[in-house]
């Protein structure tokens, strides 16, 4: 568990950091989020000392990080840049293994981890000789997030780590984050100003504007219990994709027919989002589409019709309450 | 001249001993200073990455060492360092100092700051970082630092020969003072060849990939060390005393030629600049220098004439030479300008030339003082006869000796005086002279016989034996050639000299060049 109280840091006359305090928990996947100069960099980078904070502390499993000598804190903390900030003198090979040279691995137990890894990030092992400028963008974030994940360290930081790259590329990655095992186990804070990427891939948002939070949360709370107008505001433009992709069919299962379906063809699970859904009607010819939940096995067919319909109840509901 | 014009390649081959030993010299000055620089320079750099205020200080004094002229900076050199390999060192190395800082510098702050970042959130050092990101990064600017100084350092090290560090300098400058193209260019074009190759192999270590420069950059130290060690080799040789000629004097029938055929002299002898050269023989670095006899630091550093008792220099006794037209014009020049006429000893003429370029008197004054001296001077009669041109050449004693005619010329005469001094050279003053802009000035018996009348060489060797028969040659023959008179001798001889400290001379019993040789010579 993160633990960051009364965080302040000043740069010149300006407050970067204006006393912030949250919790991260063990496992979570937190995402500061927040326009160009909110703070939320600046707060990434006082967890693994890459600055030094003015006052107030942060501890990691109940450590202070400010009592440990820098060098060894971040050899425990994974760190993910936007411009992935590989080594252009190294191999890909050696830029993964970076961090077991300095924690003093022998050769075949890091040879072995790089392997198992490169095949996690779906990377052909023909690239382990080459360098990083003979890759993609999305390759090279890809090496970005191994080196970082190499050493199995329980905490990982983030700085907008797909902000560089196209969106085709970066919703694919996106995918394959959501689906990667070795990140189910990590707690992950992840700096970006995107507020779709934020909506995907976090379990808690915290929203930040001129050095404070203005609201944490999960994305549903961000979205139907804005704190602010600041909140309302900020997620204004996007609000019916967001609502779209936070929503999910458990959510709005009751609002739907009653209808039983095939219990042994192909379901779509009830976790799946709206926007899922949505997508699925898209590429599929099928007027009815079979979901299931899966807590009581029950089996619904869905068309377009209803599904909207049982979205706009859900909605008119959540505004009732 | 029916001689067989030597040519380039047969003069490299005649030299090629010298050519070989000047060639390594060259490289070892070129890359021991190369390899200083580099430790010194690589930290240097690395430091003010660091301490970004000092940065601007540090640069900019390498930058003002860079402007600092090269002879002026190896003559600073030498009353800290003497002469020889230790000052010329420590010039290229200040030369070679900027571009290798400068670059360290650019190279180290140009590192892409997402990657530094990266290393340190890694959790690298502060050493790690430098090591195996920065320096690693940096390298191909810092190496195209090393490129330049190593270019420059080939370039200036040409003048390690003023100073008497070998080199192939002394080809160069030597070939300069004896007008021998042969020799600038045996010197010139391997100095030439040397740059191009430098040049060429660093760049292509410097486009080396990341992989193969490693072992490159390993390799580098020991091949620094290994081409610096080629100044070492051919300086082996040693005796009692030490001579310092300057590179005129050195190729010249009537200088060390002179010295090794007709007296046998065998001494050790290293090459230097005529600038530098007095004051090295008073820092105890040099025993025994070439120079002129009368010239004013003999007196400023305690310095005493050799004589020359086999009569190898050949005489340049001073007078007044006049156009023959003046003389009819000017009835009462010829006594006036024979006042002076046997005044003027060497001893007399080096105090005076001492006055004037050491204690910065002016001519004028000068001129005026050794007149009352002698009881010759009188106050000016201002009188508007008629007007005589003086010329003179463009050094102390020849506006001294202006000065003196001036005023002997208004004391004794009504005639008035324009001066136009400062004229150039021999040929510039004489061209004046023969084309009727100046009545009258000093010459030299010896720049009369060899650079005016150009005498051959078998008279010169006969003419030299006394001040006299040269002094009847060079006067007749301009009196045939050019209708113009060489009053009577002054008195002092402007020669060529060798010279030794007044003290050492004196500890040794050395009064002439045989008892030179015969010190030299004894066990």
């Amino acid at each position: 568990m993160i633990k960051i109280d009364r965080l302040v840091k000043t740069f010149g006359a300006t407050k970067a950091v204006d006393g912030i305090s949250f919790e991260v928990n063990e496992g979570e996947n937190m995402v500061l989020l927040g326009t160009s100069g909110c703070g939320k960099t600046t707060t990434l980078k006082m967890l693994n000392r890459l600055i030094e904070p003015d006052s107030g502390t942060i501890s990691i499993n109940g450590e202070n990080i400010m009592e440990q000598p820098p060098e060894l804190l971040r050899r425990g903390i994974g760190y993910v840049l936007q411009n992935n900030g590989l080594f252009p003198h190294y191999t890909v090979a050696e830029n993964i293994a970076i961090v077991p040279n300095l924690l003093k691995w022998d050769k075949a137990k890091t040879q072995k981890r790089i392997e198992e890894l490169l095949g996690k990030l779906h990377l052909d092992k023909k690239y382990l000789n080459v360098y990083p400028n003979e890759l993609s963008g999305g390759q090279q974030q890809r090496i970005g997030l191994a080196r970082a994940l190499v050493a199995d360290p329980p905490v990982l930081l983030m700085d907008e780590p797909f902000g560089a790259l196209d969106n085709v590329t970066r919703s694919k990655i996106h995918r394959e984050f959501l689906a990667l095992d070795e990140l189910k186990r990590k707690t992950i804070i992840m700096v970006t100003h995107d507020v779709q990427e934020a909506f995907e891939l976090a379990d808690r948002i915290a929203l930040m504007d001129k050095g404070k939070i203005v609201q944490i949360g999960s994305p549903s709370d961000l979205l139907f219990n804005p704190k602010s107008a600041f909140v309302r505001d900020f997620l204004k433009e996007q609000h019916l994709q967001l609502e779209f992709k936070t929503i999910t069919l458990n959510d709005i299962w009751q609002h739907l027919p009653p209808a039983a379906g095939d219990k042994n063809t192909h379901h779509l699970p009830a976790e799946a989002g709206v926007w899922d859904v949505l997508e699925k009607f898209k590429f599929s010819p099928k007027e009815h589409l079979d979901i299931i939940n899966k807590q009581n096995k029950e089996v619904k067919s869905i068309t377009f019709d209803e599904l909207m319909a049982a979205f706009s109840k859900y909605k008119n509901h959540q505004a009732h309450e | 001249m029916n001689e067989h014009q030597q040519t380039l390649w047969e003069f490299m081959q005649q030299q090629a001993d010298k050519l070989g030993v000047q060639t390594m010299q060259h490289i070892g000055l070129t890359f021991i200073s190369l390899f200083i620089a580099v430790l010194v320079g690589l930290p240097l750099g690395i430091y003010i990455t660091r301490k970004k205020q000092l940065s601007g200080i540090v640069l900019g004094i390498a930058g003002i060492l860079q402007t600092i002229p090269s002879i002026a900076l190896l003559g600073f050199m030498i009353p800290v360092l003497g002469i020889g390999a230790k000052p010329a060192i420590v010039a290229l190395l200040l030369y070679a100092l900027l571009p290798i800082i400068r670059n360290t510098y650019t190279g180290i702050t140009g590192v892409d700051g997402a990657v530094k970042e990266a290393a340190v959130a890694m959790g690298m050092n502060k050493w790690q970082v430098l090591f195996k990101v920065e320096l690693p990064l940096a390298m191909p600017v810092i190496l195209a630092g090393i490129r330049t100084a190593t270019v420059i350092n080939v370039g200036v090290a040409t003048l390690a020969s003023y100073i008497a560090a070998g080199g192939l300098g002394e080809f160069i400058f030597g070939g300069i003072s004896l007008n021998n193209t042969n020799m600038i260019l045996a010197g010139a074009i391997p100095a030439a060849i040397l740059a191009i190759l430098f040049d060429f192999l660093l760049s292509r270590l410097q486009k080396l990939n990341f992989k193969k420069i490693k072992g490159a950059v390993r390799f580098a130290p020991a091949l620094l060390i290994l081409l610096s060690g080629l100044y070492f080799i051919p300086s082996a040789y040693g005796s009692k005393l030490t001579a310092g000629f300057t590179p005129e004097f050195m190729g010249r029938q009537d200088g060390n030629l002179g010295l090794i055929s007709k007296y046998g002299l065998k001494i050790h002898t290293i090459v230097i600049n005529d600038a530098v050269m007095y004051k090295a023989a008073q820092e105890k670095e040099l025993d025994v220098i070439s120079g002129y006899s009368t010239d004013g630091r003999l007196k400023a550093y305690n310095l005493i004439v050799l004589d020359d008792d086999k009569k190898i220099f050949p005489p340049y006794y001073a007078a007044p030479i006049v156009r023959g037209d003046a003389l009819r014009k000017f009835p009462e020049l010829e006594k006036t300008l024979n006042l002076l006429a046997g005044t003027i000893t060497d001893s007399v003429m080096t105090e005076l030339n001492y006055k004037t370029d050491y204690l910065h008197q002016t001519p004028e004054r000068v001129a005026k003082d050794f007149l009352l001296s002698k009881k010759l001077y009188k106050p000016e009669r201002g009188g508007h006869d008629a007007v005589v041109r003086i010329g003179s050449k463009i050094f102390g004693e020849q506006y001294i000796l202006a000065s003196m005619y001036t005023m002997l010329i208004k004391g004794y005469t009504n005639y008035d005086v324009a001066t136009k001094t400062g004229l150039g050279g021999t040929k510039i003053v004489f061209d004046a002279m023969t084309n009727d802009q100046i009545d009258v000035y000093p010459e030299y018996t010896g720049t009369g016989l060899l650079a005016i009348l150009q005498a051959p060489p078998q008279t010169v060797t006969r003419l030299q034996v006394s001040k006299d028969s040269t002094y009847n040659y060079v006067q007749a023959e301009f009196k045939k050639r050019y209708n113009i008179k060489w009053l009577k001798p002054i008195g002092f001889n402007n020669a060529y000299a060798l010279m030794m400290r007044e003290q050492q001379a004196k500890e040794l019993n050395i009064k002439t060049i045989s008892n030179l040789k015969r010190y030299l010579d004894s066990k």
